[in-house]
């Protein structure tokens, strides 16, 4: 199993007046990087990439970071491809999750303009707190042993999603909910309704778990109505968490890697 | 019964189905001791804790199981002997596919709600195909063991890990590919490494944390009960003997065991010694290997045994299902009846391991009889002459079945089956082969390539056969036999219509009538069979499962 080292799993960076600006349409950041990705890539960037590349990103003869000057990638897929590989000159191989890799690239891509005396620090122990407390996340989501079934499994979410993915998701579900999960409504031709989050469909059938957490399945021509909403359930905790609670919840969600 | 209170009985019955179908209620311990009440759902790999593959559902029948339709496929994405008897709980299907993969589907559709995928270690070490043969459930809770001898908890409505324990140590030859059995709140599993020099053992697991609660040893360590069959070399050897043997003596475990409410005593098989073929090397009887031990299910401590086969040089494993039959022949005694690899039928008192009977079901030469407290005399065959039955067994791990209705215990056989042995020294080194010689295949023209199985099978009879069996438990003898021209490794269902369904290595998934033996039906699925049929119900309607090849074939009659 691969696991974050703790001093980094447990403090991530926020860069608050602009997430807490950031409108549920508007996008958090005019380029194609988020702030929350980048802000991730950075403590992951001190952590384990400053020993070699220095904190300006220029350590290696050839390579500057900071300036984009890299010597065999020109895209982030050339990025990504090398950093798992390593090389032989010497730069090991790593193994980066989905948000670490997401946080790695675009830090490197944003090192420039990156300007760490404006960021808050998240703290995953906090974000905890308020995930099973004032959050009231649990109600809903698993992260590990404890919480419902209901909603989606948030325990590897650190490692499958991105930090900017994650902090949109926490101010605007809806912009972030996989198709997957979307609510159904099922009515059936006896007229019992049962809502619930779709798991599976096929041209005949439905497979869903209700709100009860029970799986079910239906054949589609038992069925009188059946509707998939593009809204979440999920409520925005923009303006119910502050800017500090929120990079504590997504410092927290950041650190769920899966167990197993 | 009257055919009214018939029709309001399964009129209840049915409401009750319909009605239970969303509830999927926590499978409670309880319930799984009283698994065939509701036959509705197949809750342990074996069906019940007596493992006896008998389903009380009775919608097929031998008048109309003609009229059997496939209802739905799942097909496996990964190549090679799918061995899996998935469970069934409240219209959700659980299976596990290779390597070790966990599947929910819609019993009705086939459609899947979630998929688990674990990654066994890259230095695991496992004899004979990636194997794994299925889940236990407890509460909402399902337990795989791994083929890296890891045991995972998941949760059965959303395929997510709870919790993972190593049993054992891969790289030194441990695997698991049984399906544990869940016992009050434990989870019972055992080691595969029979071929690789384990020292074997069963361990029984808190369901809720994964924290070992007891472990048995089947190969005792000096000074235990036991050990003194593990005999010391002889002083002047000139062949080759081990003197610490018992370190890695084989005694796996790779099929579920069966469990006694009423005495608290769970059952195991215990598979081969190691070296398998090489007895020279390691003097003695070789407990616990190739035996039947009872265990008290709360601590693991050992109440009886019987050895079916001491000394074995023939990889004869003990690991068949054990089955449980209650007032055998109407003697008020509660019994274990077992079709061992061996080729003998045997009868065993449930709480004492007392030997009833023995019975050849297939040709045996390896033995000659018993003597009065059960043990076999033992004529080992000149070399390079033939032992019957052969390498692969009279029969195997292929679950076998008993009906209580017809009375009759039914056996995937191979008959007229022979291997010639050639046991050769062999030296232990850790997580390698260890096996001693090696058996052959009899023959019909010795030095010509190897016979071919399939898809074009060219064995002769000379070779054997496989069969369908069935024994009047109380005798051992005969009652009647379907013989088929390839062998077979499938599992047997026993219905309460008195049907029978199996199938084989030609891929003939097949009904028989359970009291005659009679071909009702027959399907061919296109690939060998290497697992069990099961029987379940959704709503008003019987299905009847199977894995052939890479895929689960289910059928139903039309509504």
């Amino acid at each position: 199993m691969r696991r974050l080292p703790a001093a980094v799993a447990g403090v991530v960076m926020w860069i608050g007046p602009l997430a807490v600006a950031g409108e549920a349409q508007a996008p958090l950041h005019d380029s194609q990087y988020s702030d929350a990705d980048i802000a991730y890539g950075a403590t992951l960037y001190a952590a384990r990439c400053v020993t070699c590349h220095g904190t300006q990103g220029d350590a290696i003869g050839g390579v500057n970071l900071r300036s984009g000057t890299f010597r065999n990638a020109v895209i982030d897929r050339d990025l990504e491809r090398f950093i798992r590989a390593g090389s032989p000159a010497g730069m090991p191989a790593f193994v980066l999750d989905n948000s670490e890799m997401a946080g790695i690239i675009a830090y490197v891509r944003n090192m420039n303009a990156f300007d760490a005396a404006a960021v808050k620090t998240g703290d995953a122990t906090r974000g905890r707190a308020i995930f099973n407390g004032k959050g009231a996340c649990t109600g809903c989501h698993r992260a590990g042993a404890a919480g419902s079934i209901v909603g989606p499994n948030l325990s590897d979410v650190g490692a499958a999603r991105s930090a900017g993915s994650l902090q949109r998701s926490l101010v605007d579900p809806a912009s972030q909910m996989m198709p997957i999960n979307r609510p159904v409504r099922v009515v059936t031709k006896d007229g019992a309704i049962v809502n619930g989050r779709r798991l599976n469909e096929d041209t005949y059938s439905l497979q869903l778990m209700d709100d009860r957490g029970t799986l079910r399945s239906f054949l589609k021509a038992d069925l009188r109505d059946y509707t998939v909403s593009a809204t979440s359930p999920m409520p925005s905790y923009k303006g119910t968490l502050s800017g500090d609670e929120l990079a504590d919840v997504l410092a927290y969600l950041l650190s769920l890697k899966g167990q197993l | 019964m009257g055919g009214k209170r018939r029709s309001l009985a399964s009129a209840f019955a049915a409401l009750i189905a319909v009605w239970s179908l969303p509830a999927q209620a926590q499978v409670t311990s309880q319930r799984l001791v009283a698994a065939s009440s509701e036959p509705q759902n197949w809750l342990t790999y074996s069906g019940s804790y007596y493992s006896q593959r008998y389903s009380a559902l009775d919608q097929i029948t031998p008048a109309n199981v003609k009229n059997l339709k496939l209802q739905w496929v799942y097909q496996s994405p990964v190549a090679g002997n799918w061995q899996t008897t998935p469970l069934v709980v409240d219209g959700v299907m659980y299976l596990t596919q290779r390597l070790n993969d966990v599947v929910a589907l819609d019993a009705i559709t086939g459609r899947a709600f979630w998929t688990y995928r674990y990654t066994p270690a890259q230095d695991r070490i496992v004899c004979c195909g990636a194997n794994n043969r299925g889940l236990a459930i407890l509460g909402n809770t399902l337990f795989m063991g791994t083929l890296d001898a890891q045991l995972i908890a998941l949760d059965a409505r959303t395929g997510r890990p709870i919790w993972k324990a190593e049993v054992a140590i891969t790289k030194d030859g441990y695997s698991i590919t049984h399906a544990p059995l869940v016992v009050k709140d434990k989870v019972i599993v055992g080691v595969g490494g029979g071929e690789y020099g384990i020292r074997g053992f069963i361990a029984a697991y808190d369901a809720a944390t994964g924290k070992e609660a007891w472990r048995f040893y089947t190969i005792p360590a000096p000074g235990e009960p036991g050990s003194e069959t593990w005999q010391p070399c002889p002083k002047a050897a000139n062949i080759f003997c081990d003197p610490e043997a018992w370190k890695h003596g084989g005694g796996s475990i790779w099929m579920t065991g069966s469990y006694d409410p009423q005495l608290n005593l769970t059952y195991w098989g215990v598979g081969n010694v190691g070296p398998d073929y090489n007895g020279a090397q390691r003097p003695g009887d070789n407990l616990y290997t190739d035996s039947v031990v009872a265990l008290d299910v709360d601590t693991g401590k050992l109440k009886w045994h019987y050895q079916f086969t001491p000394h074995d040089v023939y990889d004869y494993d003990s690991v068949q299902v054990p089955v449980l039959i209650d007032n055998w022949a109407n003697n008020r005694i509660n019994v274990i009846a077992w079709a061992n690899r061996n080729g003998n039928f045997y009868v065993l008192d449930r709480a004492t391991g007392r030997f009833f009977i023995g019975e050849p079901f297939v040709k045996v030469n390896w033995m000659s009889g018993f003597d009065e407290r059960g043990r076999p005399m033992q004529t080992p065959q000149p070399a390079g002459r033939p032992t019957y039955p052969g390498n692969q067994g009279g029969t195997n791990w292929y679950s076998p079945s008993f009906s209580p209705r017809t009375g009759l215990f039914y056996i995937s056989a191979w008959e007229d089956y022979a291997s010639i042995y050639s046991p050769a020294p062999s030296e232990y080194k850790v997580g390698s082969n260890f096996v001693g010689g090696g058996p052959q295949n009899l023959s019909a023209v010795p030095g010509a390539p190897g016979l071919g199985r399939s898809p074009i099978n060219t064995w002769t009879d000379a070779a054997g056969h496989g069969a369908v069996i069935a024994l009047d438990p109380s005798s051992g003898r005969e009652k009647w036999k379907f013989k088929m021209t390839d062998v077979t490794d499938s599992g047997i269902l026993t219905t309460a219509s008195d049907l029978l369904f199996t199938g084989g290595r030609e891929g003939f998934f097949q009904a028989l009538d359970a009291r005659t033996g009679a071909l009702l039906w027959k399907t061919n699925l296109g690939a060998a069979i290497n697992s069990g049929p099961i029987t379940y119900r959704v709503g008003t309607r019987q299905y009847v499962s199977i894995v052939s090849g890479l895929s689960l074939f289910v059928f139903a009659l039309d509504e």
